[in-house]
């Protein structure tokens, strides 16, 4: 078959139970090699429990899944050779340096001593580490720990790279750099399935895209494609006075589909196909007489393509870091 | 804070050397077995050098002891703080390397809190290289706790009858019960939620059992039920045996009981770690 060389991680019907959860529940996923594949969903969506799953961390309780042609239950060795993780929490040794970690890593990877000390140097100063190489991992800032921790998933640079949550807790600027990172893996050829809360980060990054919810994938297809079946924008209005927000909510839902409610009380967000259809709104809104502080066109964020997917909210913030369902 | 900020925006990843470093295709034969155990075993080292204070309360505690019991009791107890001390010091050798195997367990419970094992376990290595590595670290960190409590009986005095091969040899049968002790702990470790309750756990276990051995005082002093029971406490068996391998008068039976027990212990919650381990 033609399609067990150009996929690198084809997964059916995977299943994972946690006592009376099913954290992931028959999920289905097909990653071609050297492609991002994003994985997007809020917090208990059940991705990093996929993750887990694929990287041979935990057994599926049903389902198959290989990983470049490997068995993830039949020749587990097999894919640990071909793949690394960099995890949702970082996956360094807070107590040890930068270049420890590096040199720990080579070492068990097979590398002589000078080669790993050699290796270390290397990927800490391509990733602005090496001043800091030194210093214990615990006092590194947020982006310094995550680059080290990519660092560390390309001692050896892997053929299938799981990422789960880069940039979560990151600033835009250390966010940016992640993404540079990640586009430079793909230029030299590694597979990268990445899990993400942010669709601006799966649409800067991935190439395909699933979203998933309650362990299940509920829409694939490439970021033009689903933000397509969503409508291309969101329209979000801050108004002066929160006392219309139920005015405003009537106008938009009647001009552009189902409106979220966002934390702010003064604030209204719609998916909009365009630009111009936003524009209406917005004349809409002001014909009604309701005063407006501020408007923008936007990215439609990950709450509303929950909401157009699955006409609920995505609970996102709600859940715990670890994969205990939000519900 | 403001330091980490400076740092992090001097370093920027460089792209040209970050696609330089990716597109390196060496992929060495990952390390052995062995080799990967002890690849760990060096990481435990690193955390020593790194966190030091860790280790500082299990020897303090030791210390203050050995001085405690000396001056204070060593009197009354035995007729003369000399008499002893030579007497107690085998006894804390005993008690402050057992007393530090609980940190086996309370380390592995801090690991599991962290990403970093995953990292682990996602490597194509060895499965239980990284718990037995730590154990040989740990091994390492009882010989520098016994090596403490020996440097300060000879200071204070302790001139033991077979001099220094046989305290040398006490130090090997007390680290090789700890080797064995520590996979109890890191049962624990696994089993229980959070670093300190393994702490908790551990050290009130061994804490009466440390008491109710022979470590402080002889059985023959003891009310009856209670000395049955310290005379079969392996920990007294160790604390004689230490004794007698420092003064030159040991039972060959008592070694082997001491190895028995280490290797008994072993069998059982060696395996017992390495499936928790796997399926945490």
């Amino acid at each position: 078959m033609t399609s067990e060389t150009a996929l690198a991680i084809e997964a059916t019907g995977l299943v994972k139970s946690f006592g009376e959860v099913r954290a992931v529940d028959g999920v289905d996923l097909a990653v071609r090699r050297g492609s991002v594949y994003g994985v997007l969903g809020p917090n208990g969506a059940g991705k990093t429990t996929t993750i887990r799953m694929l990287a041979t961390l935990i057994r599926p309780d049903a389902g198959t899944a290989t990983v470049l042609g490997h068995d993830l239950v039949g020749e587990p060795d097999a894919v640990r050779a071909a793949i690394s993780l960099t995890g949702q929490l970082a996956s360094v040794d807070e107590d040890l340096t930068g270049r420890e970690n590096l040199v720990l890593l080579g070492r068990l990877l097979g590398f002589t001593r000078a080669a790993a000390k050699a290796r270390a140097a290397e990927l800490l100063d391509a990733f602005g580490l090496g001043e800091a190489a030194g210093r214990v991992v615990k006092h590194y800032s947020g982006g310094m720990r995550r680059r080290l921790d990519i660092a560390a998933s390309i001692v050896v640079t892997p053929d299938v790279m799981f990422l789960d949550e880069p940039t979560t807790g990151l600033d835009p600027r250390s966010r940016n750099q992640v993404w540079d990172i990640v586009r430079a893996l793909v230029a030299e050829g590694t597979t990268i399935l990445l899990c993400t809360q942010y669709l601006e980060e799966a649409d800067q990054l991935a190439d395909g895209l699933a979203v998933i919810d309650h362990g299940r994938v509920i829409a694939e297809g490439t970021p033009g494609q689903l933000k397509a079946s969503i409508g291309s924008g969101a329209l979000r209005v801050r108004l002066l006075d929160p006392a219309q927000r139920p005015e405003a909510q009537q106008v938009l839902e009647r001009e552009l589909g189902p409106v979220t409610l966002e934390a702010d009380p003064a604030a209204v967000s719609a998916p909009c196909g365009d630009g111009d259809r936003g524009a209406m709104a917005v004349a809409e809104l002001a014909r009604a007489g309701i005063r407006i502080a501020d408007f923008s066109l936007g990215q439609p964020s990950l709450d509303e393509v929950f909401l157009a997917l699955t006409g609920h909210p995505s609970d996102i913030g709600s859940g715990d870091i670890g994969e205990e369902q939000a519900v | 804070m403001s330091t980490n900020k400076a740092l992090d925006i001097a370093g920027a990843a460089d792209e040209s050397a970050v696609r330089r470093a990716i597109s390196s295709t060496v992929r060495p034969t990952p390390a052995g077995p062995v080799a990967s155990a002890f690849t760990f075993a060096w990481r435990g080292m690193l955390k020593v050098k790194h966190v030091p204070e860790q280790l500082l309360d299990v020897t303090i505690t030791p210390v203050m002891f050995v001085l405690m019991f000396t001056y204070i009791f060593g009197g009354a107890i035995a007729g003369s703080t000399g008499e002893y001390r030579d007497y107690l010091l085998p006894g804390i050798l005993v008690m402050s390397v057992l007393f530090t195997t609980v940190y086996s367990g309370v380390a592995l419970n801090t690991d599991l809190t962290k990403g970093v094992v995953d990292r682990f376990r996602s490597l194509p290595i060895w499965r239980p290289a990284p718990l037995l590595g730590s154990m040989i670290g740990d091994s390492a960190r009882y010989l520098a706790n016994g090596t403490v409590i020996i440097l300060l009986g000879v200071a204070l005095g302790f001139r033991p009858g077979a001099g220094v091969p046989g305290v040398l040899s006490a130090l090997a049968l007390v680290v090789a019960f700890a080797f064995g002790l520590s996979w109890v702990f890191t049962t624990v470790g696994l089993v229980m939620r959070s670093p300190s309750a393994v702490m908790n756990t551990g050290f009130m276990a061994i804490f009466p059992l440390t008491f109710l051995s022979n470590v402080f005082v002889e059985s023959e002093s003891l009310p009856g039920p209670l000395e049955a029971f310290v005379d079969v406490n392996p920990i007294s068996i160790l604390a004689t045996t230490s004794r007698g391998l420092m003064e030159g008068n040991v039972e060959a039976g008592d070694i082997a009981v001491v190895l028995a027990v280490a290797v008994g212990l072993t069998a059982v919650f060696a395996p017992l770690t390495t499936r928790l381990y796997r399926r945490s």
